[in-house]
């Protein structure tokens, strides 16, 4: 029997390649990468499975910064760019509320100022199954959570992206119902994968990837990822999200990327990696089942989709 | 000036004018498609684009030749007729590429994974459906075929475009994730167009 082990990939394939050339670089970055981006032994089985390599070349920045779904910028994948361009992320409130110590404003530094930075590149799977490979630098959520100070009681955590027509100009229209709000189960949100992005490619996080602050969970469809948050409210009660609320028969509170459960008007079983011409096996929890399938153990989830 | 006049004068100039103009209507954003992607302007997805943008011409041409029949009524521009079989081949041949895009660039050849897509989702099975009754009215489409089949029967099978042209603005609207404001545009026109045939059917007779 063959066993396979994580490092037999090659660290290029999941670090910038500036980052791995790069060795004295690389072993200060090592410990955050081997946390997050190195490929499991899960996806290892499920690659061989399948026969085919996942070749995870990062996406290029113009790429991954002109084709975006962010409704509130434009509900066409290149609207976001360009009705962006003169929105002003700072300064940036984060309002920390629900069963916390001290329900309060935090100013973005205050929240997320001093973290230590992670350098995290990630495989991005959207809904519409396309995906991305995205170096991303952000601060672990479970550090953020710290700060928040919840009480023992909390269960969930609601994240909400803020609401300004005025600002993001897609809000005029009711193509969802405003504000977008995402949550994670506490577990979820702490988990060591979890990212509050701040910034990608080693710039300052786009306007229309979500600037100044948005939610990174790699092994969730994309539409989990909240951008520009405004509010975390710490709750005991699983709340409700924005396209669970729009289109519940499609879009569920978990939305863990999984293959064998398609989506009601079109299959999850592959996916298009934006750049190449040939579609790829979907993996399950996007190949990061290692780091977070014990989460879910003994849940179902065609039913939890 | 009465409309009546109006149409008198207006109608040599139509008449000449209008095949130019409609072949640059079906040829140029095929070109302009063309161009974008090999100049490398569509951006991110292109397969993406290609596949609605051909989509979308399929279904305006559907809506055109569909405008076709009324506008003969206004006018009494018998005429009109050939351009109606024009816009009617012109949408079948936009289908094509549209399916042809799909199979070819969206699955390359994965058969598998392409019929089961035709067969498990249902917006696909619609569009599908709208392209598959396209094809016998393409087919038919010669004088030849019309004189063999005879006027009445040719004129009922070529009512199928009626359902076709429905499956298509189902497929465009169920296939959206949701922002549905487009497919609800073309749904309206077309079924307009539609309800202004069943409308003239109680109003006086005209010669066709």
């Amino acid at each position: 029997m063959l066993i396979r082990r994580p490092d037999d990939i090659k660290s290029s394939e999941i670090t910038p390649e500036s980052v791995y050339l790069n060795r004295r670089a690389f072993v200060g970055t090592a410990g955050a990468l081997a946390l997050g981006s190195v490929l499991t032994p899960d996806a290892l089985r499920a690659l061989s499975a399948t026969g085919q390599s996942q070749d995870d070349k990062l996406t290029s920045e113009e790429d991954a910064t002109s084709y975006n779904n962010y409704y509130e910028f434009g509900t066409s994948k290149d609207d976001p760019k360009e009705q962006s361009k003169d929105f002003q992320p700072m300064p940036w409130t984060v309002n920390v509320d629900g069963l916390v110590k001290t329900p309060r404003p935090f100013s973005f530094d205050e929240l997320v100022g001093k973290l230590p930075v992670q350098d995290r590149t990630y495989r991005h799977r959207c809904v519409e199954a396309w995906s991305m490979v995205i170096p991303w630098q952000g601060v672990m959520l479970k550090d953020i959570i710290a700060r928040c100070e919840p009480l023992p009681g909390a269960k969930f955590l609601e994240m909400t992206t803020l609401y300004d027509p005025k600002r993001m100009p897609g809000q005029k229209r009711a193509a969802l119902p405003w504000p977008y709000k995402e949550a994670l189960r506490l577990d979820e949100a702490m988990n060591p994968l979890t990212l509050f992005a701040t910034g990608m490619y080693g710039k300052p996080l786009p306007n229309q990837n979500g600037a100044p602050l948005r939610l990174v969970v790699p092994w969730k469809y994309g539409f989990k990822g909240v951008k520009a948050i405004v509010k975390l409210r710490f709750t005991d009660k699983m709340p409700n999200t924005t396209w669970n609320d729009a289109v519940p028969s499609e879009y569920g509170f978990f939305a863990n990327v999984n293959p064998s459960v398609d989506h009601p008007r079109w299959s999850q079983a592959k996916e298009r990696r934006i750049g190449q011409f040939l579609k790829i096996n979907t993996l399950p929890f996007n190949g990061y089942a290692a780091q977070v399938a014990s989460m879910y153990t003994g849940m179902d989830l065609r039913r939890y989709y | 000036m009465t409309t009546a006049s109006f149409l008198t004068r207006a109608e040599p100039l139509v008449r000449r004018g209008i095949r130019p103009a409609l072949w640059l209507l079906v040829l140029l954003p095929a070109v302009v498609l063309i161009a974008q992607l090999l100049l490398d302007q569509l951006g991110a997805e292109p397969i993406e684009k290609l596949e609605k943008g051909s989509g979308e011409w399929a279904l305006r041409l559907l809506a055109a030749s569909l405008a076709v029949t009324p506008l003969m009524r206004l006018t009494g521009w018998g005429w009109l007729v050939a351009q109606r079989k024009f816009l009617g081949l012109a949408a079948f041949f936009w289908a094509f590429a549209h399916l042809s895009v799909y199979i070819v660039l969206d699955w390359f050849f994965d058969w598998n994974e392409i019929i089961k897509d035709i067969l498990e989702h249902l917006y696909i099975t619609v569009g599908m459906l709208a392209f598959v009754l396209m094809i016998p009215l393409a087919l038919t489409s010669t004088k030849g075929a019309i004189r063999k089949i005879g006027g009445v029967r040719w004129n009922q099978l070529h009512r199928l475009v009626y359902v076709s042209a429905i499956a298509a603005c189902v497929h465009f609207w169920w296939g959206v994730k949701k922002d549905v404001e487009e497919p609800i545009i073309y749904g309206a026109i077309v079924a307009s167009l539609l309800a202004f045939r069943l409308f003239w059917k109680r109003g006086p007779a005209t010669p066709r």
